[in-house]
């Protein structure tokens, strides 16, 4: 579902309707997943889990998902998400608000 | 009447009812054309047979299975499944059951079985390091934390079998390459190459058990091992094969499993790359490089080595590639459907299977005429695995 195409849909529609939050839900649990696991425990990538990021502000983790971690395996999503979907992602990995 | 008398003589039950049973089963089967398809959000494994390219059953209850590989006994009967949540399940290929189950570490990154089958060693991300069990019993045979110096427990990646109850595999975080021994009635023994690279994030080794190659994230380069050559070495291959261009950002790790092995030649994903690059195992020198559609994640040879196929990461992961191993060219563009996660060729590789996660569906092709042959429902199936690499070394 998630191709090349929806994705750049998505880019431009940010906003929380519903079926946007889905859609970049499954993002998360599947592409983020490969590295950081389906339940976002953990793997090659750090855990994303409310605990973990307990003490990273939202901004940051926000910047991290665009930007990445040079040096490390995090790949910049800047050319794939718009700031705000961005934004929303990290609100929803800090809020555990994911299926 | 039979079996009144007999159970009131007090002859043991089984022995009345055995052949009422045996009767009334299945006809008996090999398991040599079987294998499991991993549904990874269920938590489910299908077990396929490729003769009829059916499915036989389901088998639930195998936890979180992102990431899930599986290694098969020397039987073909057992598939050992090895889940990120460090859960490893003996499945039952024939009564299609679990037969055992542990949760033997945090998060785990697959594993493999001994060339006896008697030792299955798993890859643990937490807490680092190689935990080896009974094939039979799962029971815990060896722990081998991944310590280096005073630094912290590193993830471990590219866990492979060699002959001689041995494992080789590879340090992610404190850039090292370990050979585990666990020779019968003796003490394990552990050979370490220190400093071979930084960021090493995944490796294997060649059908023949000889070379080992680590592929490196945090540096432009391939580490080598040769496993004949007394004492082990690691040695930088493919130094700067990016040449100083700045990479690609990766939505997906490549994978060395599968990797397609030809003609002395491996055909091995870039990192940060639309392309694959080829070593030629004789002089471990570039013998060749083709460009793809977008990033591999598998570039996986058929078994005779005529041709690799090829998918790709995240966003450009809707498509598979045919490379013709002579010429270097893709030579077919396949559209399976969206999220294409993995490929498997049958033994001698007359079909193909292919997971389109997105899809909810695996497909299986031709691998000559490169025509679907069939479709299967799976939920979200992400690895294939079939029972032949029981009898391949590293597989």
């Amino acid at each position: 579902m998630l191709t090349g195409l929806s994705l750049s849909c998505l880019a431009g529609a940010a906003g929380a309707d519903p079926q946007h939050r889905s859609r970049l839900a499954d993002l998360v649990v599947q592409e983020c997943g490969s590295c950081h696991g389906l339940t976002l425990r953990g793997g090659l990538g750090r855990p994303l889990t409310p605990e973990a990021l307990a003490d990273r502000p939202a901004d940051l983790v926000r910047d991290i998902i665009l930007d990445g971690l040079p040096g490390t395996p995090m790949p910049p999503w800047r050319p794939l998400l718009s700031e705000g979907d961005a934004a929303l992602i990290a609100d929803m990995l800090k809020n555990g608000d994911l299926p | 009447m039979i079996t009144r008398r007999a159970l009131a003589a007090g002859l043991p039950l089984a022995a009345v009812v055995a052949p009422a049973v045996q009767a009334n089963t299945a006809p008996q089967r090999g398991t040599g054309d079987l294998g499991l398809v991993i549904e990874r959000a269920a938590g489910s494994v299908l077990v396929v047979e490729t003769t009829g390219r059916s499915i036989l059953g389901r088998v639930e209850g195998l936890g979180d299975l992102s990431h899930a590989s599986v290694v098969f006994s020397r039987d073909e009967r057992f598939g050992y499944v090895f889940g990120r949540d460090g859960g490893l399940t003996k499945v039952d290929l024939l009564d299609r059951r679990i037969d055992r189950r542990i949760v033997q570490g945090g998060n785990a990154i697959g594993g493999a079985i001994s060339d006896d089958g008697s030792l299955v060693a798993v890859s643990n991300y937490e807490p680092g390091g190689v935990r080896v069990f009974d094939a039979a019993t799962l029971d815990l045979v060896a722990d081998v934390p991944a310590v280096s110096g005073n630094a912290a427990r590193s993830k471990t990646v590219g866990l492979v079998d060699i002959p001689g109850r041995a494992f080789v595999y590879t340090l992610y975080d404190a850039g090292e390459i370990w050979r585990l021994e666990l020779p019968k009635n003796a003490s394990p023994k552990i050979t370490r190459l220190t400093n071979v690279g930084k960021l090493p994030y995944d490796a294997n080794v060649t059908t023949d058990g000889r070379h080992y190659y680590a592929g490196l994230f945090g540096e432009d380069g391939v580490v080598h091992v040769d496993l004949w050559q007394e004492p082990l070495k690691a040695t930088r291959v493919l130094d700067g094969y990016g040449r100083g261009e700045a990479p690609l950002p990766v939505y997906k790790m490549p994978h060395f499993e599968g990797w397609g092995a030809t003609q002395g030649a491996l055909f091995l994903p870039a990192v940060g790359r639309d392309e694959l690059i080829v070593i030629d195992n004789a002089t471990l020198q570039e013998a060749g490089r083709v460009a793809t559609h977008g990033q591999p994640v598998f570039a996986v040879a058929r078994p005779d080595g005529r041709h690799v196929w090829v998918n790709f990461a995240h966003p450009k992961n809707g498509v598979v590639e045919v490379v013709d191993t002579l010429s270097l060219k893709v030579i077919r563009t396949l559209q399976p459907g969206p999220a294409v996660l993995h490929l498997e060729f049958t033994p001698r590789g007359h079909e193909v299977w292919v997971s389109a996660r997105d899809s909810d569906a695996v497909i299986v092709y031709d691998s000559r005429t490169f025509e679907e042959v069939a479709r299967l429902p799976a939920g979200k199936p992400s690895g294939i695995f079939f029972t032949h690499r029981a009898h391949l070394i590293g597989r």
